[in-house]
């Protein structure tokens, strides 16, 4: 096995989806290869740097929302239409 | 059977009120209409806001998905959360708009991929990534630079890391909504993540600040 297929099958490895034999040989190039095993370590943080990149944030969770909007939708609903946002005629 | 008042947990009491409110929806209670709408839009247009790179498409993203969640009350069987259900019509919206849209020359994935000498060795020397890059998860600016270099993947990978890893899809939930296999919803995720984590190299590995 390739350093190049060990970053091909890097997810199944991961996920437990490779089948015995290959594992076996997955898991022998890994002891051999420094260069695979610190790849395999900067994806697995890749993983967990995208699962936390929007979690707690305020706005990731609940934006604050125009009111213009929520206008247009109410609107929308007895018409049956979608309404423009920004009709904002006679605003003095 | 009736149960003590007491064994009501969270999600049970979520459950009736939502049971509540799509009672006096579909009874056509103006009201409850708008109590739906103050309750839940700004949960949706973070969504939205995920998947479309433009306010104005993340705004109407979000007006469709109402129109069409009203459309669908009936349809509403209570057995999954009122806000869960909405997510998946918002995220639905989202990605209906996505399709629409031909995206400016899209950056290929190929050139986002590790590269490779072509007896199978790294084309460059493999670097590893601070120790301190668990902190960064906990740092908003570190947070911010993830979600920049996540929407610079292409989209048919993007959509696909934001559905499993950030809104929490599974596998076959992914594939139902994008209208793909579970076999290319694995491609997709894997790429993506080798791209991301190319992207993010230079922030994270050792010698760079
Ligand atoms: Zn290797």
């Amino acid at each position: 096995m390739t350093c190049q297929e060990i970053a091909e099958f890097l997810l199944a490895y991961l996920e437990r989806e490779l089948p015995e034999p290959q594992r076996d040989v997955f898991q022998a190039h890994l002891d051999e290869c420094p260069a695979c095993v610190t790849f395999l370590r900067t994806y697995e943080s890749t993983i967990r740097l995208g699962k936390a990149a929007c979690r707690d944030c305020p706005e990731a969770t609940k934006a604050k929302v125009p009111d213009a909007l929520i206008q247009a939708i109410l609107a929308a609903r007895t018409t049956g239409h979608e309404q423009p946002q920004n009709e904002t005629s006679d605003d003095s | 059977m009736q149960k003590p008042a007491t064994t009501t947990n969270e999600g049970a009491s979520n459950r009736t009120d939502d049971a509540a409110l799509v009672e006096r929806l579909r009874a056509g209670e103006e009201r409850a209409y708008e109590e739906m709408v103050r309750e839940y839009s700004g949960q949706m247009l973070a969504v939205a806001r995920r998947f479309l790179r433009s306010e104005e498409d993340a705004l109407d993203t979000v007006q469709e998905a109402f129109i069409s969640a009203f459309r669908a009350l009936d349809r509403f069987e209570g057995q999954s959360k009122l806000s869960t259900w909405l997510h998946r019509i918002v995220v639905n919206s989202a990605l209906m708009r996505l399709r629409k849209k031909s995206r400016r020359a899209e950056r290929s994935i190929e050139e986002l991929l590790p590269q490779f000498r072509s007896d199978g060795h790294p084309a460059r020397p493999m670097n590893p990534w601070r120790e301190d890059v668990a902190v960064a998860l906990e740092a908003q600016e570190a947070r911010a630079l993830v979600r920049e270099k996540i929407d610079e993947l292409p989209d048919p990978y993007r959509t696909v890391l934001l559905l499993r890893d950030i809104e929490e899809y599974d596998t076959r939930e992914t594939a139902e909504l994008l209208e793909i296999t579970e076999n290319a919803v694995k491609t997709r995720l894997h790429r993506a993540r080798l791209a991301l984590r190319n992207l993010l190299d230079p922030y994270f590995r050792g010698e760079v600040a």
